[in-house]
């Protein structure tokens, strides 16, 4: 369950305040598939790093699984995101040098798994991913498609309870993009909760909740 | 992150950019192999003149003419000036003594050698037979000096093999007459061509008996006396027999030096310490810019890893754990540099070896961990600034590069 209330986060551009998050309350269940929309600049990246524990806001109350993470330090918040939190990147942000694998079991390494357990846990992911026959390649060895499959494996294979995805589209060919939409479907369908934002109406009119943001408000927030 | 995988890591990083991290490892290996060479060489030295010493015997006392008053242990008194000469009366005196084993008084100066027109510059060494077995010389032919009064000034002279070479070449030399400043003297030995005694060319010498040598040089006055103690335990009993001796003759004054080996020994010894220590000092300051250097790069490295960094703070790292990884691949990176010093450093005082046997340039156990241990602290607080940059990054930031 993720709970903000009455968030604002301001930030101050050129001596200018401008409203990235306005007062915004919202409350997401488990399982449920949203998706964030909004021109540029209306706050739905600040949105989404407030949700993935990046950014803190200045005022209101962000209540993750109950838990009231507004006030947690660095470390106690790069806790929390190592266990709860799957982020997934427009422009995939895999380590160039690893392989394919080990980019996939990079938080398990940073949360000091051992190897043998990652690869218990990575070599299913691999599979189902379709990438078994990619796991010892390097990310400029795979296509944009596997890439990005590389990083929905990576945000995933810690199991966590909320897959953020920032644009997971926006870096991919038309065909490709459905496979990607179709894979986080499927994990959304297999209980992740699942929030994307977009610029593509396409990809984000096929979510059952859409949350439109304008200035740093909800805008509209349709639910099924 | 487990250690194992810390290294891995950091070996990933170090294996992405293979110039950048030779570059490093070249300036880490060479501030290393610096220190390792130098030391070496220095230490080599102070093993040589210590062993020099020591084939001289550690019981050897020398006795040289006038007092100096302050530091009389060390080598600036062996030009002091001379109040009173030392003579052979005083050697003859100094037998006298139940801790004297063997005594050579000595005489030197630099004077011409001829035979049948060839003539040459030597030095000359005007002593008596024990100096054969005192300064371990080597005698290829005919006899030494012999053993008869030090006041006989009997026209012989022993001369060394070049000196042999260049006024006789190939032929018989013992028995012929040379002239020594114009005083005929017969030739009654050769020395041996090895040896070289505290900076004596033997090949060089020509000895003849002291009482013989003060005349053509015109002096009364010894150069040094040497005298060998029975023993170690009665050097103490030699030295105090010593200055009671010369007090008695030379009217109350006890103006003599009185030098052991042992304690030339040690000033050598500590000089050439400080000398090491210097030359590691110096060349530690190399390792300190390598350092830099190190930092330098880490910054760079830090600026192109910004999105890797941002992603693995977004993907749970803590600041501490982003620090580690940076500081442990700059440890790493200096670490294998100082190896690769190492081997280049013990390869380089091998070959010194090769080539100049004499200089045994072996680093000293304590220049080793020295040479790492800065190479590895180095490594370290330079790569904290970049560490900490990196730890700081904003991660929302960091991702937005590509």
């Amino acid at each position: 369950m993720i709970e903000l209330q009455h968030v604002s986060r301001i930030f101050h551009v050129g001596g200018q305040e401008v409203r990235a998050m306005d007062n915004i309350s919202l409350t997401i269940t488990p399982g449920e598939y949203v998706s964030i929309m909004g021109p540029s600049g209306s706050g739905k990246s600040t949105l989404l790093n407030t949700l993935g524990l990046l950014d803190t806001p200045d005022s209101g109350h962000y209540l993750l699984e109950g838990q009231d993470v507004t006030s947690l330090s660095d470390a106690q918040l790069a806790q929390v995101r190592s266990q709860k939190i799957g982020f997934i990147f427009q422009f995939f942000h895999l380590v160039p040098r690893l392989s394919a694998q080990q980019n996939i079991e990079l938080p398990l390494m940073l949360a000091g798994v051992g190897r043998k357990e990652r690869a218990t846990r990575s070599l299913p992911l691999l599979t189902a991913f379709g990438l078994e026959t990619r796991r010892h390649h390097r990310p400029d060895e795979l296509s944009g498609g596997q890439r990005q499959r590389v990083a929905i494996a990576r945000a995933v294979i810690h199991q966590p309870t909320v897959l953020l995805a920032d644009e997971p589209t926006g870096n991919l060919d038309r065909h490709s993009s459905g496979d990607i939409i179709n894979l986080l479907e499927q994990l959304n369908q297999d209980g992740l909760t699942l929030v994307i934002v977009t610029h593509d109406p396409e990809v984000g009119n096929r979510a059952r909740r859409r949350i439109r943001v304008v200035d740093g408000t909800i805008d509209s927030d349709l639910k099924p | 992150m487990r250690p194992s995988d810390t290294i891995l890591f950091a070996l990933s990083s170090l294996g992405s950019n293979r110039v950048r991290t030779f570059l490093m490892l070249l300036a880490m290996s060479i501030g290393v192999a610096a220190v390792v060479l130098l030391t070496g060489i220095g230490n080599g030295a102070r093993l040589y003149i210590v062993d020099q010493f020591a084939s001289l015997g550690t019981n050897l006392v020398i006795v040289i003419p006038g007092r100096a008053d302050t530091a009389s242990n060390t080598p600036a008194t062996l030009v002091g000036e001379t109040p009173r000469d030392l003579t052979l009366g005083d050697a003859r005196a100094l037998m006298r003594g139940d801790a004297v084993g063997r005594l050579t008084p000595i005489v030197i100066g630099e004077l011409s050698i001829a035979y049948r027109g060839r003539e040459r510059d030597i030095p000359l060494i005007g002593s008596t037979s024990p100096i054969l077995d005192i300064h371990h010389l080597q005698l290829e032919r005919g006899s030494f000096l012999p053993q008869e009064d030090m006041e006989i000034a009997r026209p012989v002279c022993i001369i060394g093999a070049k000196v042999y070479r260049e006024l006789f070449g190939q032929r018989n030399a013992l028995g012929e007459l040379v002239r020594i400043s114009g005083f005929r003297c017969r030739v009654i030995g050769i020395l041996g061509s090895e040896g070289r005694s505290l900076g004596l060319d033997t090949e060089e010498l020509v000895i003849v008996p002291v009482a013989f040598a003060q005349m053509l040089l015109n002096t009364e006055g010894l150069f040094r006396v040497l005298i060998e103690a029975k023993d170690m335990e009665s050097i103490e009993r030699l030295k105090k027999h010593i200055t009671t001796t010369i007090a008695k003759r030379h009217y109350g004054e006890d103006d003599v030096t009185i030098i052991t080996q042992d304690s030339v020994l040690a000033t050598f010894d500590k000089i050439l310490a400080v000398l090491t220590l210097t030359v590691a000092g110096i060349a530690g300051i190399s390792l300190v810019v390598a350092g830099i250097l190190i930092m330098n790069v880490m910054l760079m490295a830090v600026a192109q890893r910004t999105a890797e960094i941002g992603l693995c703070k977004a993907l749970g790292a803590g600041k501490m754990q982003i620090m580690v990884m940076i500081v442990s691949e700059a440890l790493l990176l200096s670490t294998l540099g100082g190896i690769l010093g190492l081997g280049i450093g013990f390869s380089g005082a091998w070959l010194a070896i090769q080539f100049y046997p004499t200089l045994q340039t072996t680093p000293p156990v304590w220049a080793i961990a020295a040479a790492m241990g800065t190479a590895m602290g180095t490594g370290c607080i330079f790569s904290l600034l970049p560490a900490r940059r990196a730890a700081n990054l904003d991660p929302i930031q960091a991702l937005a590069r590509h």
